[in-house]
């Protein structure tokens, strides 16, 4: 190859994370420096880059206007800063591309989309951003419609940037874990793919996410950190099996499942017998999960499944980091119909936030500005008391129409129960 | 020339993709059907499906940028042990899928010849969530990949071990808007100084009503500098929170010296035992220190010891100090509490003690 010429930077400061025994990125991105290829010079300059951050301290990417045909968004573009310095990677552009839903992989696409990633890119593949994409990091300007179009003929596709719908996660829940509560490959597949449009055409006031987690635990942080979050949760009472019980009984002693399982439920609902059988009241069990992950053979969710709906949560940008709150305390997922309904409610609360947000305003601050109540009357949801820790503590509020309104869901009340 | 020449190719928008056709056989036929798990040793997980079958997972470390031929060394591993499947966690662990419990000590052993650490199991620390720093992000205070390395070197007994009391999730942030999440401990770029302004590049590069927009203090005025039309900044009210440099790359929020490291502590996704929670402030004015950062290194691993020694099976690191109390943990990893450890933000006060329920 014709890479002779290339001239190696020295990476005094880089060196040094090279030792240690956790993988070195560092080791890496030399391995593809010096492997001879099209990119090695790429990468060489990158380093060389990096290298010259470390001195300075300060970062040397700039941001520019980068897209493929078709699409307004999932292509990161970077410039360098300094490209005289380093002008083989002064182009060093990410492809945001959406993963299978659960990160499930064979070796062989693996390997197909690192043999695209060499004759287009850089070598250097992350699995996975925080946002959930595959970032393929480091194309220049002119490959980043080529390697696009080979990962698109592969049937892989572009993810979300800016204000446009974002690509989401799914915890891998059914695929291997007894905690699942609903299919989250489906419903985050059924989701996403009706609203594509709003992710490759970006034309929200913001960011809106998804995350799925299969149950309480919430393995991919929907909380915190998705616009719209679906938790698998359950209705009835969960399943004791107490030939088990006794098992962890004997196996952990009795104090230790009474400090650790029954003193720590954090709605008093676990009392351990005198039989040794564990006793739940379902009734104030808040379905916290923390019993069933201790004693995992023993206990397990219930029949009557669906998920909570919280909406809001985000990071910090800008009036600080918000929680989703719950707007749909369960919701059944099991049928086409049910996943229907949702993926339609969905489709209700993007329209709202595109409608009432205001610009780079994320889903959490509309509802801080406008009131929940409001929200929850633009998107057709009826309040519940589970919306809440408590009620109302300040009286500065207007309510003429209080007794009407209790009239009102009086009257919902009834004919709902009709209709059962 | 031909037509499909002349004719721009389109692309096809397939959207998610379907992972069933890369998922392990046994995951596929038990989809949804799984009765109990358990952990034969760290970095291992069994799962056991109502049909009885069985598929052991082995879980490892990866450094999440991974060049090409890190990736295929991996799946040559999967090839040799697991039917060629692997799925990664969200923390950026690989997990190989292996029907044949024969295969998990040899898979565990070239693992480790190759240098990936077995671990991030149950109570372990596992991987400090990634983001993207220096190396590709255009607004970064620090480096993402060098900062988890280096605290990854720190940890990594306690990542191929499980002797924690509960599971640690570590989150690290290279700039304020923080795309790391929350975390038990969070390790995170903090502001120290109000941006200096390049009155020069303003009115070229940015859309001043959108930065004034941006500023959550209401800090920034348009105003005219050198009879040219720029931004300044009430220094008084900026909260150095580094929202106005996104939009507007002449707001220079970071400096060589004034970019500084912070640690959090107590943040939660899951809903077990204690509600979801965030992170709270123990320590700012670190040092950005690369390529090692051993200043913030010092202060997690003091955390974690003082954790792993202190707290009850099962508590998380926020719930733990909700049970000894914010004093006794300042005492217990002897930081002094000052003035910043108090909030000032919107609902600033139910984040005060209204009560005389105090630990002595
Ligand atoms: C003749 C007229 C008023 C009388 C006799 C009066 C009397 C009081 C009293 C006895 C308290 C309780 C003090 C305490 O807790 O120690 C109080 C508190 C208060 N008053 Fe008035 N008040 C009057 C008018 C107003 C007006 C017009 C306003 C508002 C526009 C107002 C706003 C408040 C507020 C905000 C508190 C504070 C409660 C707290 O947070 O502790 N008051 N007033
Ligand atoms: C004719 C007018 C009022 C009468 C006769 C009256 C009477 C009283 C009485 C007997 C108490 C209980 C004192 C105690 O527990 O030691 C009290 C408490 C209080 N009053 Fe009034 N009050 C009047 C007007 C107001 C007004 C106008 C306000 C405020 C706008 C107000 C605010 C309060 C407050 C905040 C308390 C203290 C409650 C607590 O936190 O314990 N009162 N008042
Ligand atoms: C190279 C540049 C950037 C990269 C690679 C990047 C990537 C990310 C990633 C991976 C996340 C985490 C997403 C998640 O938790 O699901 C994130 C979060 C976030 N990013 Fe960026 N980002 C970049 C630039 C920006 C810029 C310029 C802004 C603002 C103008 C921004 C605003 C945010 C905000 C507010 C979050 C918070 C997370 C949330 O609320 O969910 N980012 N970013
Ligand atoms: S969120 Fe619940 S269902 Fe999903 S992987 Fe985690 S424990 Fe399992
Ligand atoms: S799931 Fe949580 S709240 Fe319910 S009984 Fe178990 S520990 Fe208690
Ligand atoms: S935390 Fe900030 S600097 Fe780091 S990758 Fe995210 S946006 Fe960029
Ligand atoms: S750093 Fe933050 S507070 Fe200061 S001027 Fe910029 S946006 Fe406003």
């Amino acid at each position: 190859m014709a890479n002779k010429d290339m001239k190696v930077h020295p990476t005094p400061m880089l060196d040094e994370l090279e030792k240690g025994p956790w993988p070195s990125f560092v080791t890496g991105l030399k391995r593809l420096r010096d492997a001879d290829k099209r990119y090695s010079p790429v990468v060489n300059d990158l380093l060389g880059q990096l290298e010259h951050s470390y001195e300075e301290k300060l970062g040397f990417w700039k941001g520019g206007a980068i897209s493929v045909l078709g699409y307004g968004a999932g292509v990161i573009p970077r410039f360098s800063e300094v490209p005289e310095e380093y002008p083989a990677s002064s182009e060093f552009h990410t492809l945001r591309i959406i993963p299978p839903a659960g990160y499930h992989y064979n070796t062989e696409v693996l390997r197909k989309l690192c043999d695209v990633w060499e004759q287009y890119g850089s070598g250097l593949i992350a699995f996975h951003g925080q946002s959930g994409d595959i970032m393929f990091q480091g194309v220049d300007s002119e490959n980043t419609q080529k390697a696009f179009d080979a990962l698109n003929e592969m049937g892989f596709d572009m993810g979300g940037a800016g204000p446009d719908l974002r690509t989401s996660m799914n915890c891998v829940g059914h695929a291997r874990c007894e905690m699942s509560c609903f299919d989250e490959i489906k419903v985050h597949r059924a989701v996403l793919n009706e609203y594509l449009d709003e992710m490759h055409r970006p034309a929200l006031p913001y960011k809106f996410k998804f995350k799925f987690s299969g149950c309480p635990n919430d393995c991919v942080n929907a909380i915190h950190r998705a616009d719209m979050a679906v938790i698998g949760t359950w209705r009835d009472d969960m399943k004791v099996d107490q030939a088990k019980v006794k098992e962890y009984v004997e196996e952990l002693g009795r104090d230790y499942i009474n400090e650790h399982v029954v003193g720590m439920c954090p709605s008093k609902s676990l009392k351990l017998n005198d039989k040794d059988e564990l006793e739940v009241d379902n009734k104030s069990c808040v379905r916290c999960m923390h019993c069933l992950n201790v004693m995992t053979k023993a206990l397990s969710p219930g029949d009557d499944k669906g998920v909570v709906i919280l909406i809001g949560g985000k990071r910090t940008l800008k009036i600080g980091d918000l929680m989703g709150t719950v707007i749909k305390p369960f919701v059944k997922m099991e049928t086409e119909e049910d996943i229907e309904a949702f993926v339609e409610f969905a489709g209700e609360v993007i329209d709202f936030f595109a409608e009432n947000a205001l610009e780079h305003e994320r889903t959490g601050e509309m509802i801080d500005r406008i009131g929940l109540p409001a929200f929850l009357e633009g998107i057709g949801v009826e309040p519940d008391p589970n919306m809440v820790l408590h009620p109302r503590q300040v009286s500065y509020v207007r309510t003429d129409d209080f007794q009407d309104e209790l009239e009102k869901a009086r009257a919902r009340k009834a004919s709902k129960e009709a209709a059962e | 020339m031909s037509e499909a020449a002349v004719k721009p190719r389109m692309p096809e928008e397939h959207g998610v993709p379907d992972p069933f056709p890369w998922m392990h056989p046994i995951m596929k036929k038990n989809y949804g059907q799984w009765d109990h798990h358990y952990r034969p040793r760290p970095g291992v997980l069994c799962h056991v499906a109502k049909s009885g079958d069985k598929i052991y997972t082995v879980r490892a470390g990866t450094q999440r940028q991974m060049d090409v031929f890190t990736i295929r060394k991996l799946c040559d591993l999967a090839d040799k042990y697991a039917d060629g499947h692997v799925r990664f966690t969200t923390r950026s662990n690989i997990e190989f899928l292996l029907a044949d419990e024969a295969n998990v000590e040899p898979l565990i052993e070239e693992l480790k010849e190759g240098g990936f650490p077995v671990g991030g199991t149950g109570n372990s620390v596992s991987m400090v969530s990634h983001t993207q720093g220096w190396l590709h992000c255009d607004i970064p205070g620090t480096d993402a990949s060098g900062v988890v390395k280096s605290l990854m070197d720190l940890m990594y007994d306690e990542f191929v071990n499980e002797e924690m009391p509960n599971r640690v999730r570590i989150t690290s942030s290279c700039c304020q808007i923080n795309c790391g999440g929350q975390g038990d401990i969070a390790i995170n770029v903090q502001y120290t100084k109000p941006p200096r302004i390049n009155h020069d590049l303003v009115a070229n590069v940015c859309e001043r009503p959108a930065v004034v927009a941006r500023c959550p203090v209401a800090a920034i005025r348009p105003a005219l500098v050198n009879g040219k039309p720029s931004l300044e900044v009430d220094e008084k009210k900026c909260v150095c929170c580094g929202a106005c440099y996104a939009p507007c790359p002449p707001m220079q929020i970071n400096g060589k010296e004034e970019t500084k490291i912070a640690i959090w502590v107590g943040g939660k996704h899951s809903n077990a035992r204690s509600k979801p929670a965030f992170h709270k402030l123990v320590m700012a004015g670190l040092p950005n220190n690369p390529p090692r950062w051993p200043e913030a290194g010092e202060v997690v691993m003091k955390i974690l010891r003082a954790y792993k020694e202190n707290a009850k099976d099962w508590e998380r690191i926020g719930e733990w100090i909700a049970r000894i109390g914010w004093p006794r943990f300042f005492e217990l990893i002897d930081v002094p509490f000052i003035k910043h450890h108090i909030d000032t933000w919107t609902y600033a006060r139910l984040t005060h003690n209204h009560s005389t329920h105090i630990q002595y």
